[in-house]
């Protein structure tokens, strides 16, 4: 029933994009863009969260381990004036960040909402004490072209006109979707979020497999963290994941815990603030612009009430694995 | 409170239990904060030393430009008495199940709501402070109510309504301030000054809002361990499915636990307004709310315990400022202390490896599906 709910929205959707096309053509082009960009690092860290929740641990430090990787992939890529080194130095602090909270709510057994917590805190107090105010990208990244698909109409432009970060994001949720219903891997994760004494029954390390998963997870956090300081922002202040990690958690819940899901909830997400913010700037509507500022939390919430109740998070998630 | 395994019900509560770690006695839930505290001071020394500065000096400055004359004192109590509020707002949720990131946002509406109440209204002081104090607090309480409803009614969860809704009062308030609400007249977008008769007064030296902050703290230390409301309170975070079967309405206490809870992270945010800033200002009381899930947890759920966690989390904010001024050092040193204090406190650190307790739990397996 719910997907039936959701497939006419998307329909609506698209043939609300198309007649939007046919009538200003680079208006539209420009509003799906801006959408695209707000929408992929939300997808990225979505992926995290879904990762780790599949596996049955809730990941509420996404958003620190986004700021620390923003932050070293950022400054990374400042010092060494290479953007490769600084991602990858984002994409390390992600992995570290992720070991360390699989340490604390995995290893440890801690509460994992305190876990995740904690790592929200210490990443904003590490990178507001280290921050250093004048310091700039050596380059800015490539915008790379797509031969042929960049000429196609309305989807050309938007999709296959793009920095690296927007394809990798697009190959992470395919990957993700295949490797979690279709493999060996994809199974035992699932396994040990929704029973994992059965799991551990059948000869499933449950454990191991929690701080692998999350471990990883962590690096995806490294990944979104050097898109929002290296592509998209080009620079890094102190707190500027704004809240991303949480809503990506948000965007996790309307996806049905399904990587392909939550990416179509990403860019729905992105396109209500990219037609919000169209419409302001063309003056259609004239609200304070701190309402446009809140719009995407009050959609947030609204959409949490709507949809919590009707999808399943995965059984065992929030509780740390006890043998019996 | 008992020890057993994590009781996960159908409204996804956890044991407040294993929240707060294991149980321990009287004295190691009082050692193992304090060694938490100066183990963090230690790693803190590290860093300020690496940025060229003697850690001791560094540390000397801080403490004396916050207790060493009676201005600091006052400035320590100004500044302790909303983390008080906070510190309590997350504890009282804690005890629920609940966890309230949200304390930001209820204290910063609850804020501009009592600088409204203050500055629009001539009325006794008699009546002027307490309506300006209940309007803040009710603004604190709706606020966290929103959450409050959606978690007991609609199973969303509190930590990523709360964390929205921190976001939502941030704009909110920037509008209030700067449109309806704002100073007529002036380039910065604040409210008026509130009214003399809403004003918290500052007898001698000591501010009158620390006394009402220190009452509420005994208060809630009665309430949660002697009143029948605070024992359902404690049942619905222990183990909702008993706490059902017993006759408590868990949605009902889940509802009035987090309005409780805004009302008193509000009651920081009026206090704040009416006895220290005496005007809203956006962006004036940014982090107190955050520091009130380090005090929360530093003081183990206890609302008694709030009072030094508070003090401690009080002084060293006070003395950041002094620190930057003199040494050059920045003052988010102490964002890195209190969330090292915090790692030390929560995660089994110090229990485990300093005072050697074996942090297993006994798993007793409770709601199994």
């Amino acid at each position: 029933m719910r997907a039936r709910w959701a497939w006419t929205l998307t329909v609506i959707i698209l043939v609300g994009i198309l007649f939007s096309y046919t009538q200003d053509e680079l208006r539209t082009t420009s509003v799906l863009s801006f959408s695209l960009r707000v929408a992929i690092p939300l997808i990225i860290a979505a992926m995290v969260g879904l990762v780790c929740e599949r596996s049955g641990v809730i990941n509420i430090g996404i958003e620190g381990q986004l700021l620390m990787s923003a932050f070293a992939g950022f400054f990374g890529a400042a010092l060494t004036g290479s953007l490769i080194l600084g991602t990858l130095f984002g994409i390390g602090t992600g992995l570290i960040m992720g070991a360390v909270f699989a340490t604390g709510a995995v290893a440890w057994k801690m509460d994992q909402i305190i876990s995740g917590t904690i790592i929200n805190i210490i990443a904003t107090g590490l990178t507001s004490f280290f921050y250093a105010q004048g310091k700039t990208l050596p380059a800015s990244t490539p915008v790379v072209a797509i031969p042929y698909l960049k000429d196609l109409p309305l989807v050309g432009p938007v999709l296959f006109n793009n920095g690296l970060f927007t394809y990798a994001a697009i190959i992470i949720v395919i990957f993700l979707q295949i490797m979690l219903f279709l493999t060996i891997w994809g199974m035992r994760t699932r396994a040990v979020g929704e029973n994992p004494s059965s799991a551990d029954t059948s000869g499933i390390n449950v454990q191991r497999t929690r701080f692998i998963n999350v471990t990883l997870a962590g690096g995806l956090a490294g990944v979104a963290g050097a898109y929002l300081s290296i592509e998209a922002a080009g620079t890094f202040e102190r707190g500027f994941t704004a809240g991303r990690g949480f809503t990506a958690l948000a965007i996790m819940i309307f996806g049905a815990w399904n990587p392909v899901g939550a990416f179509a909830a990403a860019l729905f997400f992105g396109l209500t603030q990219g037609v919000a913010s169209q419409l302001q700037a063309d003056e259609v509507i004239d609200i304070p612009p701190q309402f446009i500022n809140m719009l995407p939390f009050v959609l947030t919430i609204v959409l949490l009430a709507v949809v919590a109740g009707r999808v399943r998070p995965p059984a065992a998630v929030g509780k740390p694995y006890e043998k019996d | 409170m008992s020890s057993d395994g994590p009781a996960q019900t159908d409204l996804g509560f956890t044991d407040p239990n294993p929240t707060l770690g294991p149980k321990y006695g009287r004295v190691k839930s009082v050692a193992i904060p304090i060694v938490s505290v100066f183990l963090a001071f230690a790693v803190g020394g590290i860093l300020i030393y690496f940025q060229g500065v003697n850690p001791l000096t560094a540390y000397r400055v801080l403490f004396e430009s916050a207790l060493g004359d009676s201005e600091g004192y006052l400035r320590v109590m100004q500044k302790s008495t909303p983390l008080i509020f906070t510190g309590l707002a997350v504890v009282v949720g804690l005890r629920v199940g609940l966890f309230n990131i949200g304390a930001q946002g209820q204290l910063t509406v609850a804020a501009i709501g009592a600088a409204w109440a203050g500055y629009n209204f001539d009325l006794p002081a008699i009546i002027h402070l307490p309506f300006a104090l209940g309007f803040g607090m009710l603004c604190g309480a709706a606020w966290a109510s929103i959450a409050g409803v959606l978690r007991a009614y609609r199973n969303v969860s509190e930590v990523i309504t709360t964390i929205m809704l921190n976001s939502i009062a941030i704009a909110l308030v920037d509008y209030l301030a700067s449109r309806p609400f704002k100073e007529p007249d002036q380039p910065l977008s604040r409210t008026p000054l509130v009214s003399d008769s809403a004003v918290f007064a500052t007898f001698g030296s000591i501010p009158s809002g620390f006394v009402i902050a220190l009452i509420v703290s005994l208060f809630f230390g009665w309430f949660l361990i002697r009143t029948t409301e605070g024992f359902r309170f404690n049942t619905v975070g222990l183990n909702p499915n008993a706490a059902r079967y017993a006759g408590i309405s868990v949605k009902r206490t889940v509802v009035l636990a987090m309005a409780v809870s805004g009302a008193l992270a509000g009651m920081g945010g009026a206090v704040e307004t009416m006895g220290v800033v005496g005007r809203f200002e956006p962006g004036f009381n940014a982090g107190l709310g955050f520091d009130g899930i380090t005090i929360a947890l530093l003081a183990r759920a206890n609302p008694i315990a709030t009072i030094p966690a508070a003090i401690l989390v009080g002084i060293l904010r006070t003395g950041a400022n002094s620190l930057q001024f003199e040494t050059g050092i920045e003052p988010e040193v102490v964002d890195v202390i209190l969330a090292l204090t915090l790692l030390f406190v929560a995660a089994p650190i110090v229990s485990r490896y300093i005072f050697r307790i074996n942090a297993k739990r006994k798993s007793k397996s409770g709601a199994k599906s």
